[in-house]
């Protein structure tokens, strides 16, 4: 059993709050991906975990023990940097072995040359050795494991980084962009591989990305950070679907999110064209409020019998989908939609098109970012409808 | 660059560097031609490069036997040794620390090694010599190494390459379990080999052919580093036996060029990386 938890970290860098109060809680074997855009405090969360750094306040618990106080090297925690930071003077498996050298082995039996002569070194190193072929078997790199990292190439320097923090069975991984210098090939083979990893070990992960998709796909978990603070903390699917805050909704999502102002009236009702949303009325405070609709949920029609009038501005072609940009005619508004390429068979920028959006799947953010709960008034679309 | 053909330009611009070359090997060029000469040749009006008799072996001989040569090299080797030894031991700590570790005192620390570089040896000389003399230490190795073993050259020099260094890497360290001293040891000074052999060949080079200090601190032969033993050797010899005095000049200066020769690779290197042009 294996988890651990961070309780209202802060952290400022001359009179800058970098983090405002960051609260997770992982639990055993749990892969958390945290992701924001550059900037926002993640590596430097990660940072304090691995106590590299230190928070201004909070705590941080790993099995209960708190460790906030505790060096870098006693806390127990592996991690894998952008760089790898790999021993460029050591080969694959002097680098795998330093961890379990420098733990396993005492002062005096780490001394060069005296060293080897001390009782019981030789050994703690044939078992360091065992240890070592035996995760560099794991991770099929046993072929290079008397290679220097600068004979390696970018995936296979990452396996060994990834060896060299998996080796002493650390009580917490993390792990900071590690895919980010790969190639994109080969960077979804390695989230497979990593996810894989991480299933076997059954150690709690977190992992700082900018990339939402690598956040999406490995995570069991996905933390959004924007602006030092941990916005919402969910499934990929409730990130996705069902976004707490506006930044989340904004961050998350290729194409991004079609987020548009709007009003709500004295009883809550929101209207945008044809589409009429109630929200609960005890809310009611600040007018203003912002749509947000996915692009796959915002459909095209023929012009007129309701429809927003909009033009096409650009269609992008990506293979199995067709984005449209169009324009809104009345707000000058860019909406995307997301259609099929059978759809998009016909159309042309210039063009112009209605659009409708799906009111089940429209979200509804108050002015300071919170979602509003909000359900799409059926009286009102069926009045419309048949009137 | 190997299968260049022979152009204009860089014809031109070949034959620029050996002029230069040249100019600048020129002394050493009329030594070796001199250690050759006998004293007659030496001081006749004709000018020469190739002696007309050869006389290097009597040359060489002198040089060998009317002062101790094996023990003039041996103190050179011990000095610029020990003083190597002692800057490097001083300074990779200490540059670490003001490149890698975040303190109060580090922006005072750095305005003090810049003014280090400023103050020139021959300005604190009497104050060491008298304290050396108070001391009583005059006439040792202590006191040919002592004032050097301090080297804020040496600070600079690893203090721009270690701030090369990624963050990563110690990161990594530290999370592995190493102390501070350790990553000095295992991480850093393995890797600061280049920055290391180029601050060994300005260091060597530097004390090897100094005779400022040593003239002040050594009036014992027995002490006498190179340059020093050529003083002696010349007073030995009332200054104008300059046929054996070349010869025993081109002994000393032997060395260095062949460690240079053999260095050369990494040296280069070492002043690239660290931004520094020597």
């Amino acid at each position: 059993m294996s988890m651990f938890s961070l309780r209202d970290i802060t952290k400022s860098f001359s009179g800058n709050a970098i983090l405002k109060g960051v609260s997770l809680e992982a639990g055993d074997g749990e892969f958390i991906a945290m992701v924001g855009p550059s900037g926002c405090g993640k590596s430097t969360l990660l940072r304090i975990v691995a106590g590299l750094d230190h928070a201004d306040a909070g705590a941080i618990r790993i099995n209960g023990a708190e460790v906030s106080h505790l060096p870098a090297a006693d806390r127990n925690i592996a991690m894998v940097f952008q760089s790898y930071a790999l021993y460029p003077h050591l080969t694959a498996g002097q680098n795998i072995a330093v961890p379990l050298a420098m733990r396993n082995l005492s002062g005096s039996q780490r001394l060069p040359l005296i060293g080897r002569f001390m009782p019981g070194q030789r050994r703690i190193c044939a078992d360091i050795q065992r240890q070592v072929q035996a995760m560099a078997a794991s991770l099929k790199i046993d072929h290079l494991l008397d290679r220097k990292p600068g004979q390696m190439s970018g995936g296979q320097r990452q396996r060994v980084a990834l060896a060299r923090a998996m080796v002493r069975n650390p009580s917490v991984f993390l792990m900071d962009e590690p895919l980010s210098n790969l190639d994109a090939n080969l960077r979804v083979h390695a989230r497979g591989e990593i996810v894989d990893l991480h299933r076997r070990a059954g150690v709690p992960t977190l992992y700082v990305t900018h990339d939402q998709s690598e956040a999406l796909s490995m995570a069991d978990r996905v933390a959004v950070m924007i602006g030092g603070n941990l916005l919402q903390l969910a499934s990929p699917q409730a990130i996705y679907d069902d976004p707490d805050h506006i930044e989340v909704a904004r961050f998350v999502g290729q194409p991004r999110i079609n987020l548009l102002a709007s009003q709500r009236d004295a009883d809550g009702t929101v209207s945008f064209g044809n589409l009429r949303l109630t929200s609960a009325s005890d809310t009611i405070g600040d007018p203003r409020v912002t749509l947000g609709v996915r692009p796959e949920f915002v459909r095209l029609r023929a012009e007129g019998e309701g429809a927003l009038a909009t033009r096409i501005e650009r269609l992008e072609f990506l293979g199995s989908e067709v984005i449209v940009f169009t324009k809104l005619s009345a707000i000058g508004e860019t909406v995307l939609a997301k259609i099929s390429p059978a759809e998009a068979r016909g159309l042309a920028a210039g063009q112009p098109i209605g659009l409708d959006m799906d009111p089940s799947h429209v979200m509804l953010f108050a002015e300071d970012g919170r979602r509003l709960a909000a359900a799409p008034l059926k009286a009102v679309l069926r009045e419309m409808v048949h009137g | 660059m190997t299968t260049q053909t022979m152009t204009i330009g860089r014809l031109a611009r070949l034959a620029l560097l050996s002029l230069g070359a040249l100019l600048v090997l020129a002394p050493y060029i009329f030594m070796l031609s001199t250690a050759g000469k006998t004293q007659s040749e030496i001081f006749a009006s004709s000018l020469s490069l190739i002696p007309h008799t050869w006389n290097y072996l009597a040359n060489f001989t002198k040089a060998f036997t009317r002062v101790s040569m094996p023990m003039l090299l041996w103190n050179g080797v011990v000095v610029c040794g020990m003083i190597l030894v002692l800057q490097v031991l001083v300074a990779v700590p200490c540059a670490y620390a003001m490149a890698k570790m975040k303190f109060r005192a580090a922006r005072v620390m750095m305005a003090l090694v810049m003014l280090g570089l400023l103050v020139p040896i021959h300005a604190t000389a009497l104050p060491l010599y008298v304290a050396f003399d108070r001391l009583s230490i005059l006439n040792s190795y202590l006191a040919l190494v002592a004032p050097f073993s301090i080297s804020v050259f040496a600070i600079f020099l690893f203090l721009q390459f270690f701030r090369a260094m990624p963050d990563d890497l110690i990161h990594a360290a530290r999370l592995d379990g190493m102390s501070e001293l350790g990553i000095v040891a295992r991480v850093i000074v393995p890797n600061a080999w280049p920055a290391v052999t180029a601050f060994a060949i300005f260091s060597v080079v530097a004390h090897w052919n100094d005779l400022f200090w040593p003239l002040i601190v050594v009036t014992n032969q027995a002490y006498a580093t190179p340059p020093l033993g050529l003083l002696f050797f010349r007073a030995a010899e009332a200054g104008d036996d300059y046929g054996a005095l070349m010869a025993a000049t081109l002994i000393i200066t032997l060395p260095l060029v062949l460690v240079f020769l053999l260095a050369q690779k990494s040296f280069v290197e070492g002043i690239t990386m660290t931004g520094l042009k020597g």
